[in-house]
């Protein structure tokens, strides 16, 4: 049951845990999903199932067309997660935050906040220059390397470029709570993205790997 | 903030938390864990700063003890501080006290006495913890 769900980032707070410690956690909605397609070996090549969140408001034709193969609206997002035992799972199912019973920590995959086109210094953590003396190197990342030798730059050369926006796990968040009736599950910690951003919520492969 | 996160935050929040303003002293009692086990150890003091909201919210104590001041930031709605009562209440006109810090002896002590606005009676008999009310007559 290596299964995750589609959700959404609501927000971070802070809660006391049972010894009354303050903790920062991480709101995570999961609301049901519905099971969109149940990939087998035999038919794609490899097993696993597509999970489906919200209702897309204008599908086109494709995503209308295969929504209705499973009998289910057309969703707003959808997502595969590789698993051995399809033969628990069909097309036109909903998927609750029940499985997350029992789970002791998760990761947490989302899009980032873009930063936009960002300096060094924001990006890489490089430090800045002097603000005096007739420094001109305040925020600039100055030498990229040696020169005759070995004239080039070489490759990975930590450098300003967009930041952000590309897909981060938060691995092993321990679960702080989980509110099934609000179909809330609540994290140690920090999630990736914007409040209110699409999260990809799967079990700890950390725990997974120690279990097994 | 999403409104089922200020729910989880409500659930967080003590519900016995006297009515008082920077300015009173107040007397708390903080669990402390040592190993395996805790002790209380009071704390009294002029609330200096009420800073934060939600279950964020912290006050901050001063207290002269053995001529030294000390101050001490709690944690308002942790379930380790308890016991929060309201020994004086005091008339202040900000809301950050941080000028006591530079005064000693006689200037830094904080006026007793508050003008009440109408309705804070009536506010403060609704909380569980009552004594405050029969002091602030003063």
């Amino acid at each position: 049951m290596a299964l995750g769900m589609l959700g959404k980032k609501l927000g971070m707070t802070t809660a006391f845990d049972e010894e009354g410690r303050a903790v920062a956690v991480t709101v995570l909605e999961l609301p049901l999903n519905s099971l969109t397609q149940v990939k087998t070996p035999e038919r794609d090549g490899y097993a696993a199932v597509q999970l489906g969140l919200g209702e897309k408001k204008r599908p086109n034709k494709p995503e209308a067309g295969h929504a209705a193969k499973s009998g289910v609206a057309p969703p707003a997002a959808l997502r595969e997660f590789r698993t051995a035992d399809v033969e628990s799972f069909k097309a036109g199912d909903v998927v609750d935050i029940s499985i997350f019973e029992g789970v002791t920590a998760v990761d947490v995959r989302a899009r980032s906040k873009g930063r936009g086109f960002a300096g060094v210094i924001k990006r890489h953590g490089f430090h800045r220059g002097p603000k005096t003396h007739g420094s001109k190197a305040y925020r600039r990342p100055k030498s990229i390397g040696a020169s005759a030798t070995p004239s080039k730059v070489y490759k990975g050369k930590r450098m300003p470029g967009h930041m952000g926006h590309r897909w981060v796990t938060a691995a092993n968040l321990k679960v702080f709570r989980l509110d099934a009736e609000k179909s809330l599950l609540i994290v140690k910690g920090a999630a990736p993205g914007p409040n209110g951003g699409f999260v990809v919520v799967s079990p700890s492969r950390k725990v997974a790997r120690v279990e097994s | 903030m999403h409104p089922a996160v200020r729910e989880i935050e409500k659930t967080a929040l003590k519900d016995n938390i006297p009515d008082f303003k920077v300015g009173d002293t107040v007397r708390v009692e903080v669990e402390i864990v040592e190993g395996d086990r805790t002790r209380t150890q009071p704390f009294e003091g002029v609330v200096i700063a009420r800073k934060g909201a939600g279950p964020r919210e912290t006050i901050t104590l001063r207290r002269i003890a053995s001529g030294v001041g000390v101050e001490r930031i709690f944690l308002l709605h942790s379930p380790r501080v308890k016991n929060l009562k309201v020994v004086r209440h005091g008339k202040v006109r900000r809301a950050k006290l941080y000028y006591l810090r530079r005064k000693v002896g006689k200037k830094a002590r904080v006026k007793e006495g508050r003008i009440r606005r109408p309705g804070a009676k009536a506010a403060e008999k609704k909380a569980p913890e009552d004594e405050t009310t029969a002091e602030d007559t003063s």
